[in-house]
């Protein structure tokens, strides 16, 4: 039996003071006067755990921004701090270079965060500075945007572990759960899908068995590993929980946003932050966004209602409302009318583009309804050179929910699309087909022949390798399948309540579950992966269920409390959706992802047209 | 019409490509958005275990915890008085280099300033929200200004830092890259001798090894250019992971000090690791000379225990190592039965732009499609239109798949006429004779706009030009087959933005058998109003349109919006619908002409209405 009260969230603000006087250790490893380089991704992250005092405190003078040109600065200290990138490792030895050629002397230190890679310094032993440049490594692995999400802001993993295909980010992933089973496990469990879930659990369970089993209270339950291949299809769906929307129209970037002068009405834009520090926010961040204004109308009355106490109150009263409320209120309204700003924005930015039809199409590939229709709507869209990204989008989701588009349509649009949006984009085309996201439908009986010919010529270990490789080339997607297995998409005939949701498809407009949280839902319910042999085979398999070491008692608080790890990012949606799946069922969801997605992100992250 | 219309404004979109960058110094202040409060005994020993571990633990896939809390001991975390740290740094010899402690010291009584303070730093950056995110006063909301706790806080990180900083120089094994900027470094050739007192070891393996004790980082004393080992030195790892070997040295330093770092060090050099026992040592970060392994079979090992043990960082680590000892036919060869080295070698040239190498690569492995991709890319890079030109041409016989050949062709076709229709209208406009740059002055050029961003260029700019220009939309069209309905829509959108009514009618303009005009569209009409009315066409205009509308809900729906009163009452008159008549009645100005109209209708005796 579920219980309705939800436990409590360990307390990871610990994981920032840890990053924090990790690099104050390292700072100090550098005694004198430096000036220090930070990779412009690094400074919002940075921001969180330390602020500029505690980097002059261990006697930075100045600051700046790597950007790969002639540095400026006369320091005879320079620390740069980095993420291990070739091309960012190859500029510091052009800067050192450049000093050794007019033969200046400094000292150079570089920082590698969340760790160093072998091919960066061997970029530092082929540039010929080894020695002159020391390397020290930051291990800060997670970054708490708030209470219940920690991401490791490295948006990189998308690419580098999905489209290149390189596993260097996997040891960071590891050590990350390492990390937080060391802090707040043992575990009691570990659920997961998706070869590299597998891969980082096999890592890391080689770390634990190595280390001493520690007999620390656990202070969380189970764990559940997803790879983002697993479902491409929730990622490129149009968000439309308020949070989501926030990051789809102002983009999010790490738990901050910017509202420009149409939001704040005023000349001027504001940074804010969005987490449960924010009262107002807190409340409407899950709620999809049709209940928001209604919520945040009754808000202002509200807050009109407290003001409006001051009047008839005698001199004593109004001390105490002042010193008491006053502030709170103010703060409030400060809130108040920056959302109310935001969603009168968002409203006018969606009226604008039609959002309706556009999400009504998107509920139609879903549903794997009317898919000429929607194919020529996309083709209008693409023809009227209406957005690049939203264009694309649906090309991917068209493709993703059909299984491949038809030969003859995909040349078609692929024509289109060059022409509207250029030719370059062949590059993103060749991506988008090696990923699976967007590709043409092939004989998929030929494929199959074609993989067990091969699988029976080699033994079980290549032939997994092949099958990646086949799976890689030509991923076939079996959403319609999946779907009808999982009961994704509700009947359509029913009425939807928005205000009372029943379940997870409210963060889609009651129009779909999310196949990531379904999954996770299901999987706990069933305490494994028993009965849906048939979905995990549509999946690629790669899905592990195995006993940790923790040895709590099953209903306990910690039990109740699920870590869920995101290999590839994830959605404020899909947050949203394991939000309500805990109010629901009496867990409580911990997120921890390689960063925060959506569908720009990660189509952008895909495309081929840039140098 | 959004994007089209953008194309003729500074290049600022997606569509362009193009950012502009603007580069200044500024202010920037540093924020701490952390909490307040928290325990400072925690504080205090969380200090200690992350000094440890940035020390110990970074390279390794350790437990630094673990190592901290021997059984587990989370008493710490939560508050206890316990720190076995510390107790375990006093069974130690007195650290060899005790003025870290001094200079700990001295930094608790350093003034710690408010959390939010200003400081002024010269930092370079591109984007204008990093800027206004680093000295947004929004910010203050959560900045930690608490003077005193910050200067509390210090002090007891100055503390455990002091703690824990000589066991943690103490614990240095092979940890040879340290370097502490005052004095010597660490690893540097002078700290080595002095270490080395006493250890003939370490002196016959290196006799003629020139020792410069004056010259700082220069050298290296793992001599580092020479030898991959030096590269692939990592640090010592956490104990929990100790071998036997390390765990020797450890025992032997208590006692004598002196002889550990030569014992443990010629252990790397004498010691027969087999390939397994290389990458495992690789995977913990630690010394491994990989020259050793010269036969062929060796390589292939230690590649494929890499590969099993899913660290992409020492996968290539190893391909680095492969990649300068072996000839690349013979390295290609070996990759191609290796699909996941491959993807790592690939990635790893692809980062480090050894695009000559590469593009041998995927010839070799007759991935030639692959490789035409990758040398058009190369064009992405190429600023110069002429260059780029020539360089587009170069690639059409590079061997792309039949249907990317002819977008390659028709990209470099496009480049072509861009530069001379370029050259022909800037001339144009210059000379001021051409009206119609007089009176539209272009925004941009059209150099690298896609091709419907041309061909809506030449609509218009060129609308009436004969077919036989290459600015004429007509030539646009047939050169590059551009279908009825993309070229109907450009062309509508160019003309209405031009307020060109009479060529947008004659666009629709097609004759019957009977030799009547009547309009028809590729496009459904609701489109074309959309269209129209995005270009802000006057109502009469639009009336036109929306008359044409087939579906009766959607045409009165649209009418009412864009206010084609005539419409509107003329099909609630074909419905016969009186009540949405006299409902539209109150809609209507009062005494206008369409008012007159429904009271006309309204009063018709001859209307049979429905209701």
């Amino acid at each position: 039996m579920a219980r309705r009260d939800t436990p409590g969230l360990p307390d990871f603000s610990l994981l920032k003071r840890l990053a924090r006087d990790q690099l104050v250790y390292l700072l100090e490893q550098l005694p004198g006067k430096k000036d220090l380089f930070i990779e412009s991704d690094l400074m919002s992250p940075l921001d969180r755990i330390a602020n500029m005092s505690t980097l002059k405190q261990h006697d930075i003078v100045k600051l700046y921004k790597v950007e790969y040109k002639a540095t400026v600065s006369l320091s005879d200290q320079l620390c740069f701090l980095i993420r291990p990138r070739i091309q960012t490792v190859k500029w510091i030895c052009d800067v050192v270079n450049a000093d050794k050629a007019v033969g200046r002397f400094r000292r150079y230190k570089i920082i590698f965060t969340p760790q160093r890679f072998f091919a960066c310094e061997a970029v530092l032993e082929e540039e010929g500075v080894f020695g002159d440049v020391t390397t020290d490594e930051w291990a800060f692995y997670l970054l708490p945007l708030d209470d219940d999400i920690l991401s490791m802001e490295l948006p990189e993993f998308f690419h580098d572990n999905f489209l290149a295909g390189d596993q260097r980010w996997l040891r960071t992933v590891g050590g990350a759960l390492h990390l937080l089973h060391s802090v707040y496990g043992p575990f009691s469990k570990l659920y997961g899908i998706g070869s590299c879930s597998q891969m980082t659990y096999e890592w890391w369970r080689e770390q634990v068995e190595q280390g001493e089993q520690g007999a620390r209270p656990a202070e969380i339950g189970s764990v559940f590993l997803i790879d983002r291949d697993v479902d491409f299809v929730t990622p490129l769906c149009s968000q439309v929980v308020y949070e989501g929307l926030l990051d789809d129209i102002f983009r999010i970037k790490c738990g901050c946003v910017e509202f420009g002068p149409d939001v704040t009405s005023s000349d001027r834009s504001v940074k804010v932050m969005l987490n449960s520090q924010d009262k107002v926010f807190n409340e409407i961040r899950n709620e999809h966004f049709s209940n928001v204004f209604g919520f945040l109308s009754q808000k202002a009355r509200n807050l009109q209602t407290a003001y409006d106490k001051r009047q008839g109150m005698d001199i004593k009263q109004m001390k105490t409302f002042v010193s008491e409320e006053l502030k709170g209120l103010k703060q409030e309204h400060r809130l108040l009318s920056l959302h109310i700003g935001a969603s009168e924005s968002i409203m006018k930015k969606k009226t604008k583009q039609d959002f309706q039809e556009l999400l009504q199409r998107e509920h139609c590939l879903l549903e794997g309804f009317e898919i000429r229709e929607s194919i020529s709507f996309i083709e209008e869209h693409i023809n009227r050179q209406i957005s690049m990204m939203e264009s694309l989008r649906m090309l991917c989701l068209l493709s993703i929910t059909e299984n491949g588009l038809l030969p003859k349509d995909y040349r078609s649009l692929k024509t289109q699309y060059l022409q509207s949006y250029g030719f370059d984009h062949l590059l993103t085309f060749s991506n988008l087909r090696q990923l699976g996201l967007l590709v043409e439908q092939q004989g998929a009986e030929t494929l199959t022949v074609m993989e067990s010919k091969v699988g029976k010529l080699v033994n079980d270990k290549t032939a997994g390798k092949i099958t990646d490789a086949f799976s890689s080339l030509a991923r076939r997607s079996h959403f319609r399948a999946l779907s009808r297995k999982l009961n994704l998409v509700p009947k359509s005939d029913e009425e939807y309540d928005l205000r009372v949701p029943k379940d997870m498809a409210y963060i889609f407009s009651g129009a779909y579950v999310p196949l990531s949280c379904r999954l996770i839902e299901q999987v706990l319910e069933r305490d494994g992966w028993a009965g849906l042999e048939d979905v995990t085979r549509l999946l690629n398999g790669h899905e592990f269920a195995v006993t940790g070491g923790s040895r709590a008692e099953p209903n306990s608080d910690a039990q109740r409390l699920v870590l869920v790890l995101f290999l590839g990012g994830c959605t404020f949606s899909e947050i949203s959706a394991l939000r309500f799946l805990g109010r629901a069922k009496g867990y409580k969801f911990i997120v921890v992802t390689t960063a925060v997605t959506n569908s720009s992100r990660l189509l952008e992250a895909l495309l081929g047209n840039h140098a | 019409m959004g994007v089209l219309t953008k194309a003729l404004a500074p290049p600022t979109g997606e569509l362009l490509g193009m950012t502009d960058v603007v580069f200044f110094a500024e202010t920037i202040e540093f924020h701490d958005g952390d909490e307040k409060n928290h325990e400072r005994l925690v504080f205090t020993d969380k200090y200690q275990v992350n000094g440890r571990k940035s020390r110990k633990h970074l390279h390794v896939n350790a437990d630094p915890f673990r190592a901290v809390w021997p059984g587990g001991g989370s008493a710490a975390t939560r508050g206890g008085a316990v720190s076995p740290l510390r107790e375990e740094g006093s069974r130690r010899p007195p650290s060899k280099k005790n003025q870290s402690g001094g200079r700990g010291a001295t930094a608790g009584g350093r003034g710690a300033t408010a959390g939010g303070v200003v400081c002024t730093v010269e930092m370079m950056r591109s984007k204008a929200d990093e800027e206004e995110y680093w000295h947004s006063s929004k910010f203050k909301a959560f900045t930690f200004e608490d003077e005193d706790e910050e200067l509390s806080r210090l002090k007891e990180s100055k503390q455990a830092v002091n703690s824990i900083r000589q066991l943690v120089e103490e614990d240095d094994d092979d940890d040879t890259e340290k370097v502490s900027w005052s004095g010597e470094p660490v690893g540097s050739i002078s700290w080595s001798i002095k270490e080395m007192a006493g250890s003939n070891q370490k002196i016959d393996r290196e006799p003629a090894f020139p020792r410069i004790p004056t010259e700082p980082s220069t050298l290296n004393k793992s001599h580092s250019g020479l030898s991959l080992s030096s590269l692939f030195r990592g640090k010592a790892k956490s104990e929990n992971f100790q071998s036997f070997s390390d765990a020797f040295s450890d025992s032997v330093r208590i006692y004598a000090p002196e002889l550990r770092k030569p014992k443990s060090e010629y252990k790397d050099y004498v010691c027969d690791w087999s390939p397994e026992e290389t990458v495992q040592r690789l995977l913990q970060g630690k010394a491994v000379s990989l020259e050793k392994f010269r036969s062929l079979q060796d390589k292939l090992l230690l590649l494929d225990f890499a590969v099993a043990a899913h660290d992409g960082n020492v996968i290539t680590a190893v391909l680095i190592h492969l990649k300068r000892s072996l000839r690349k036919e013979v390295l290609f060869r070996e990759l191609q039965s290796r699909q996941t080295a491959l993807r790592h070698f690939i990635h790893y040239l692809t980062e480090s732009r050894e695009q000559k190498l590469l593009l041998e690569l995927l010839r070799a492995l007759g991935r030639t499609e692959d490789m035409a991709l990758l040398q058009y890319k190369e064009h992405l890079i190429i600023t110069d239109e002429n260059n780029k030109r020539d360089f587009l041409k170069s690639c059409l016989s590079l061997p792309f798949s039949a249907e990317d050949s002819t977008h390659v062709q028709d990209h470099y076709t496009l480049l072509e006429r861009q530069i001379i229709v370029e050259a022909a209208d800037r001339q144009a406009e210059r000379g001021g004779k051409v009206d119609i740059f007089q009176k539209f002055p272009r925004k941009a050029s059209i150099l690298n706009m896609p091709l419907i961003t041309t061909l809506y260029y030449c609509c218009f700019y060129h609308y009436g030009e004969p077919e036989g220009t290459f600015s004429s939309p007509l030539n646009v069209r047939r050169t590059f087959k551009i279908s009825e309905k993309q070229y109907f829509v450009t062309a509508l959108a160019a003309r209405a933005k031009l307020k060109a009514w009479s060529d947008v009618d004659a666009l629709f303009t097609g004759r019957n058998w009977l030799g009547f005009t009547r309009k028809k569209s590729p496009l459904s009409f609701h489109r074309v109003v959309d269209v129209l009315q995005r270009n802000s066409a006057p109502t009469q205009v639009l009336q036109d349109y929306v008359a044409l509308i087939d579906d009766a809900e959607l045409r009165i729906s649209l009418a009412q919006k864009l206010k084609c009163h005539d419409i509107v009452i003329s099909t609630f008159r074909d419905m016969k619908d009186r009540q949405m008549l006299v409902a539209y009645r109150g809609k209507v100005e009062p005494g206008s002409a369409p008012e007159r109209k429904i009271d006309d209708l309204l009063n018709n005796q001859q209307i049979r209405w429905k209701n």
